[in-house]
């Protein structure tokens, strides 16, 4: 009898302790926003990152000088001269009525674009539905020069195909991609979601990893590891803060990305937070692998930069086209969860595409979160005995 | 039941063919106040981090509060306290808020937690302090602070690794009557030193050489067995013989 009343008294110990749980993550709470480092890193980052790189770093291209040699003037050329100047890109300066002078111009840098009508337009384009413009640019800024030529081109291929729609197409302009989706030409659009995966990397990944190591420096993860906290406990204690911070930053980047750059989110909240979620498991799980192998903050710190910000920016394709990579290079892209991200968030914010276009990029982002997660888990229960 | 706190038989922990602990067997009584002394890399620090199931040992057996060190250390660990030379708080944490995360971890109530931290801080005269963030108490109170936490859960063994690293001698004196209260309620109180004059406060010590126990008494026997009238006396003439270098 005796033992069958003590077998009933004999608490299961649950897998979770709430009670635990809750007054772990309190403490972090209180370590976060006692820490006016990691508050600055927190909130002042995602703030000065999104308008550094929706205003600074923008490479829209807004009254650029341009002039126009109409050698022509009929009726077409007239009329693709008012789009031109009705644009907002192109600044008209007055009408030239030389070569020199447009010269002139380009080495005075008053104009990085000129455009040439050749004196029989309109009747070559009459007779043989096909005609010529020339478009100068200026070289040392390849850049600009190449978005002011697609711009042109997009002016003008849009006068050609309202001219006559039935006809043959006189030139064969291939709009540049970016249009499609991002027809008011706002130049921040894209940097959005490379900056979100950014500050998850920072946030998730960094913090994360630092404060687990910071708990070895002082010494205090000792007690914990002495306590009856179970190791998986610590690890969920330590990502909670920094997943509920991940989130409210996230937030406050959409909110400033909407209110202050005027970015139109075009693709479903829900699929962008469920994605975003989980980009930002995976990177709380590199966050905790790096916990596990360093032993000061200074490492932690530098591996998550170096190691992992460091990629997110160059191999993502938020700055750089991936497609314009050496071979090598586009593999490590595909091996960094970011570039994954960054396609994703993209597809569904900018392009307004649902979960079927981006199916194959989350299993993978998935398949990565939990392979990460299973790792940082398996190492810091060897560490314990 | 077990009336010792500590049993411990021919407990080994190999690291590779490196025998960091080799063989050691001690008992340690119920309530005892129990010296755990041994120069640096003697294998102190592995033989603790086993009785406390941070490690699993290579061979022999031990059990603590009554549970084995192999099969039951979730139970040790809710059934002991530990402090350690590095700090045992968070700096940037209050006092008080140092106390509610403890208490939490050890699964004590919130109502409990609320009348012994309030006990707690008024013994040991830390009532406008309260509020305080610990990095700003001076050492002796953080530690005196520190082992309080320690045995806030009423935990039957404490572990007390060098915790007096650093302090004045008065101090030293406090922190060790705060202890003799702590054993006098029944908590059984493990703890290694490097400070002879702390050897001397307890009841019975070991000293460990090179991963063995190679003196187990009380200080006075100790002494007379070795002749000499000092406990430093007694270190020096057992450490000397060391093969091993310190790490």
């Amino acid at each position: 009898m005796k033992y069958f009343i003590n077998w009933h008294v004999a608490p299961k110990e649950p897998q979770i302790n709430m009670k635990q749980l809750f007054a772990f993550i309190r403490k972090e709470f209180y370590h976060v926003f006692r820490d006016k480092r990691t508050l600055l890193i927190l909130f002042g980052l995602p703030v000065v990152q999104i308008v550094l790189f929706g205003f600074a770093l923008s490479s829209e291209v807004k009254n650029i000088g341009i002039s126009i040699f109409d050698n022509a003037h009929d009726n077409n050329s007239e009329q693709i001269i008012n789009r031109i100047k009705t644009s907002s890109y192109f600044l008209l300066k007055d009408p030239v009525i030389s070569y020199n002078e447009i010269e002139e111009r380009f080495k005075e840098g008053s104009i990085k674009c000129a455009v040439i009508f050749p004196a029989n337009f309109s009747n070559d384009l009459s007779h043989f539905g096909k005609a010529e413009i020339q478009i100068i640019t200026d070289g040392s800024d390849p850049n600009t020069a190449t978005i002011l030529v697609n711009y042109l081109s997009a002016i003008i291929s849009s006068y050609q195909s309202q001219l006559k729609p039935a006809q043959g197409i006189s030139y064969q302009i291939i709009p540049q991609v970016r249009q499609l989706y991002n027809v008011e030409q706002n130049g921040s659009l894209n940097f959005i979601p490379g900056v979100i995966a950014l500050i998850f990397m920072i946030v998730s990944t960094a913090l994360t990893s630092v404060s687990i190591v910071k708990e070895k420096e002082l010494g205090t993860m000792e007690i914990l590891l002495v306590s009856p906290l179970k190791p998986i406990m610590v690890l969920i204690a330590k990502a909670v803060p920094y997943l509920v911070l991940s989130i409210i930053n996230f937030i406050i980047i959409l909110a400033l990305s909407v209110y202050l750059l005027d970015v139109h989110i075009k693709g479903s909240l829900a699929l962008i937070f469920f994605e975003s979620i989980i980009f930002i498991i995976t990177c709380l799980s590199l966050g905790l692998l790096i916990s596990n192998v360093t032993n000061n903050q200074q490492t932690a710190m530098l591996i998550s930069m170096m190691g992992m910000m460091l990629p997110t920016i160059l191999f993502t394709g938020f700055m750089f086209p991936i497609e314009n990579m050496p071979v090598i290079f586009q593999i490590i892209s595909h091996i960094i969860p970011s570039s994954y991200y960054y396609i994703i968030i993209k597809a569904v914010m900018l392009k307004g595409l649902g979960f079927s276009y981006v199916w194959k990029e989350t299993l993978i982002l998935t398949g990565m979160a939990v392979f990460l997660l299973t790792i940082a888990l398996k190492n810091f229960k060897i560490r314990l005995t | 039941m077990n009336p010792k706190a500590i049993v411990c038989k021919d407990l080994t922990k190999k690291f590779g063919d490196f025998k960091a602990v080799d063989h050691i067997s001690f008992d340690v009584e119920q309530g005892e106040i129990f010296g755990f002394l041994g120069a640096n890399g003697a294998g102190k620090t592995t033989a603790m981090r086993m009785l406390c199931g941070l490690s699993f040992p290579s061979s022999g057996s031990a059990t603590v509060a009554g549970f084995d060190v192999f099969r039951q250390q979730e139970k040790i660990k809710a059934s002991i306290g530990y402090m350690s030379q590095k700090f045992s708080l968070y700096e940037n944490l209050t006092v008080s808020e140092n106390i509610q995360f403890y208490g939490g971890v050890y699964g004590l109530s919130r109502s409990e937690i609320k009348q012994r931290g309030e006990e707690m801080v008024s013994t040991l005269g830390l009532k406008n302090e309260a509020k305080k963030l610990v990095g700003e108490l001076p050492l002796g109170w953080k530690q005196k602070l520190a082992f309080s936490v320690a045995i806030f859960h009423r935990p039957k063994i404490v572990f007390l690794d060098e915790p007096t690293g650093g302090v004045d001698p008065i101090t030293r004196r406090q922190f060790w009557d705060l202890i003799y209260e702590a054993a006098s309620t029944g908590i059984t109180v493990f703890v290694t030193t490097h400070y002879m004059d702390e050897a001397e406060y307890c009841k019975r010590i070991s000293v460990m050489v090179d991963g063995r126990v190679e003196a187990l008494d009380t200080p006075a026997n100790l002494k007379k067995e070795y002749n000499t009238h000092s406990m430093d006396e007694v270190f020096y003439q057992l450490a000397r013989r060391a093969q091993r270098t310190a790490d």
